[in-house]
């Protein structure tokens, strides 16, 4: 163990957050968030597919989450049967609601030490829920109020957590979670408009753009923002720039990338925990692409490309604070 | 089933839901010891619940219980059975009457088991030292000295306050006259105080009308005197000293219990993991580094706290965390050890340990016991075979005994040749009839056994938790409270 020892006289002691306990509360974080943004994923492909009837939409979920390997090894095809039960139901798929909302449990279960009673309380019956659910769930019929409820519960957790977790470390690493987390996803949710529109170039701008676009910008809650800010146009740069770029969307990616500087901030200035500057410094280059550059040139340079830039650097990111912060957990 | 004649259970005043109600010729323990010859004598407070319960249909209290399974469940108040695909979370079913001793029962509880804590560390103090109860011939020295749980690092180690069994449970049992018998005493890792403060708690949501304006004791500062005692033990320090709380982790069938504790107790609730030994001291990994640790609350057994000593494959424990312990950089609650005093064999000897060390009479006797390994009580037991129950000491969890009264005349022969052959590994012990509380079944409200566990804690001085676990074996007529084998648990009132 090279960990240097805690100045145990002057460091509050609330800042002696056990290693383990900040993976799992950076962890649980993520997962809840995780869990949200797929029920809007799959919300907005079923919008998206109700009338496309092909199966291109459904796949492009498969592919955002890099998971075609393992589902084309079980699946014969991309169908909304499939890709739903797949990402809903399958405990045995890792990246599906029911299994990243187990891991989420497991998690709070070992950190019941440190959360809320209500926090606990809320995740286990959201669990116990999700685990009786069938195929009759997520029927075409009903997949959108399953997401619409998955959603809720969420949202709910969140709420719990701002109204009851006490104000420590431990809660400044549960929202260093939650925004990587959501930075991530808000470029996984762009990037599903991107694999959906971009095959033919005669679609953009059609009807059935607009209104995809439109449902996009529903799916991650910033329809009516995106309204007060363009009330008289709509353009997918636009709407990718919103989503991405705008500093008061609670879901943009330059919105979560601040929140996650100032979260490592404080873990620095208010606990003293030196092991923030290093991931500060990861962070400054996505930092700095976000300042200097306009939505129009990340469209010409190929926005697909620069989405996957941006998750790779948040994947780097989560290693160095992984190994400052809990470097026996991985 | 022996009736008690004459007294109905409308000539008790018993309506409503509690009409068909019949302890039969067991000891009950809301109706008390002397309802059955003058229903006036039932305790006032008792008698309230009884009217209160009479007042409720039988629909309105199976609702109620119903409620709080739900809600044990949706906390999380449960424990873990993992098979090869899942993993499924089971509640203790708890029985939303309450088991009710009065002021003066409890008294005699109370301070039975803080005479039994006090005797108990005086003889694990005494066997790790000078040994004179073992040179005094009043404990056979084979006994505790060949035992399993007895640790030769123990030996000439001073721990602080001359504690060791910081917490105990007390297994208690009541026969057909009211007496408080002690069954058996959990010195190293008594679990089920948790299920003691959660089941107030659930009490206090489902069924507050029941105890409105009764007098019936808290138990909410078990944390707050269970941190006391552990800082009454720590290491020295500046400052506050920090204590954990050790557990084997999620996996662990107590494992909500340890959750518990460390939230009562406002500490870390920490795995072998999360521990090192570095220069001599215990140290925890937190994000700022490694942390000094002055206390451990550990709820691991002792062959696995230390690879180094014990067990060399358990990953669950500390490397050195013994040798930092020897040397007074860390507290271990309860003491390394103490196996060998909630022996079944020296159980036994209870009764002459408490008159050795304190010279008292024991305030709680044990459930009348006979020694094989002495010529008397090896008579007892082959004159009355039949209608004893007969345990190994050795063993624990009721294997290799035999329940006279059930056994059959050849299972009866070949016990006898096997008492015969080695007696030094036997007691005896008559069947306790255990008293019954009035419990919600299929069947409306019925008798059921109950048995009842004390938590003691002792750092300096010993508090008794108010009350304790009362277990409840939920099926018709069995004596077996244990959760595995269908028990159930009831909440504890103490009045005041």
């Amino acid at each position: 163990m090279s960990a240097t020892v805690a100045d145990g006289t002057d460091a509050p002691r609330s800042s002696q957050l056990l290693s383990r306990y900040a993976g799992s509360i950076f962890w649980l974080a993520r997962q809840m968030e995780r869990t949200e943004n797929l029920a809007r994923i799959l919300d907005v492909t079923e919008t998206f597919t109700r009338h496309a009837r092909d199966e291109e939409g459904w796949l492009a979920v498969v592919r955002i989450n890099a998971d075609e390997t393992r589902f084309c090894a079980t699946h014969p095809a991309p169908t909304a049967q499939a890709v739903t039960h797949f990402y809903v139901l399958d405990r045995d798929n890792p990246t599906s609601i029911a299994a990243t909302l187990a891991q989420a449990r497991e998690n709070a279960r070992l950190l019941r030490p440190l959360i809320s009673t209500e926090m606990w309380s809320q995740i286990n019956i959201f669990h116990n829920r999700m685990r009786q659910l069938t195929a009759a769930d997520i029927a075409p019929s009903h997949l959108s109020q399953l997401c619409a409820d998955i959603k809720q519960a969420c949202q709910t957790h969140t709420g719990i957590t701002e109204g009851t977790f006490y104000r420590d470390a431990g809660w400044t690493f549960y929202m260093l979670g939650r925004h990587i987390e959501r930075a991530d996803q808000i470029t996984r949710l762009v990037d599903i408009k991107y694999h959906m529109l971009l095959p033919s170039a005669d679609a953009v701008g059609s009807a059935l753009d607009v209104g995809q676009w439109h449902a996009l910008l529903r799916a991650a809650a910033g329809y009516h923002a995106f309204r007060r800010n363009f009330p008289r146009d709509m353009t997918p740069a636009m709407v990718a720039g919103f989503l991405l770029l705008n500093h008061g969307f609670p879901r943009s990616l330059v919105h979560s990338v601040r929140l996650t500087q100032a979260t490592l901030a404080q873990l620095r200035s208010s606990y003293r925990l030196r092991g923030a500057d290093a991931a500060l410094e990861r962070l400054e280059d996505l930092s700095a692409v976000l300042t200097e550059t306009s939505i129009d040139t990340l469209i010409a340079r190929g926005l697909h490309e620069f989405l996957d830039w941006v998750q790779r650097e948040l994947i780097g990111l989560h290693a160095t604070i992984a190994a400052r912060f809990w470097p026996a957990e991985g | 089933m022996p009736q008690r004649q004459g007294s109905s259970a409308a000539d008790r005043g018993l309506a409503g839901p509690l009409t068909a109600y019949d302890p039969g010729a067991f000891l009950c323990e809301m109706l008390g010891a002397t309802a059955a010859a003058d229903p006036a004598m039932i305790d006032p407070s008792r008698r309230l619940i009884l009217q209160r319960l009479a007042g409720m249909d039988l629909a309105e209290l199976r609702r109620r219980a119903a409620v709080a399974e739900t809600e044990l469940y949706n906390l999380g108040i449960t424990f873990t059975v993992y098979s090869e695909r899942d993993a499924i979370d089971r509640i203790l079913p708890f029985d939303i009457l309450p088991r009710v001793l009065t002021a003066a029962e409890w008294d005699t509880v109370e301070h039975g088991v803080i005479q039994r804590v006090a005797a108990l560390n005086l003889f694990l103090h005494d066997i790790y030292h000078h040994q004179t109860i073992l040179r005094d011939g009043v404990v056979p020295a084979d006994l505790v000295l060949g035992n399993a749980n007895f640790r030769p690092e123990m030996v000439g180690l001073d721990v602080p306050h001359g504690t060791y069994v910081h917490v105990c449970g007390t297994d208690i049992v009541r026969d057909e006259s009211g007496r408080f018998l002690v069954l058996e005493d959990n010195a190293r890792t008594p679990s089920g105080v948790s299920y003691v403060i959660e089941n107030r708690h659930m009490m206090a949501r489902v069924f507050p009308d029941l105890m409105a304006g009764l007098a019936v004791r808290p138990i909410g500062e078990y944390g707050m005197r269970l941190l006391g005692a552990m800082a009454e033990i720590a290491a020295p320090c500046a400052g506050e000293p920090q204590i954990v709380l050790l557990s084997p982790g999620i996996y662990n069938s107590a494992y909500f219990e340890h959750v518990f504790l460390a939230r009562e107790m406002g500490v870390p609730l920490v795995e072998g993991r999360d521990l090192v030994v570095e220069d001599g001291s215990v140290w925890m990994r937190t994000v700022a580094g490694l942390a000094p640790v002055h206390a451990i609350y550990r709820r691991i057994n002792d062959e696995f706290l230390d690879p180094a000593v014990f067990r060399a494959d358990s990953t669950l424990g500390v490397r050195g965390l013994i040798e930092a312990w020897r040397k007074g950089r860390v507290a271990i609650a309860n003491a390394v050890g103490t196996g060998v005093a909630d022996d079944k064999a020296v159980y036994a000897y209870m009764p002459r340990i408490i008159r050795y060390y304190l010279n008292q009479e024991p305030i709680l006797a044990n459930v009348e016991t006979h020694i094989c390994r002495e010529a008397e009580g090896l008579r007892y037991t082959l004159d009355h075979l039949d209608s004893l129950v007969v345990k190994p000491v050795g063993e624990s969890g009721g294997y290799g005994l035999i329940i006279g009264p059930h056994a059959t005349r050849d299972e009866l022969a070949a016990f006898r040749e096997k008492l015969l052959a080695d007696p030094a590994n036997y007691i005896s012990q008559p069947m306790v009839h255990l008293s019954v509380a009035p419990t919600l079944c299929a069947e409306g409200i019925a008798a059921r056994h109950v048995d009842l566990r004390p938590f003691a804690i002792t750092g300096r001085e010993t508090w008794v938790l108010p009350g304790g676990l009362t277990r409840v074996a939920l099926r018709p007529g069995s004596l077996v409270v244990n959760s595995s084998q269908g028990g159930g648990s009831k909440d504890t009132w103490v009045l005041a």
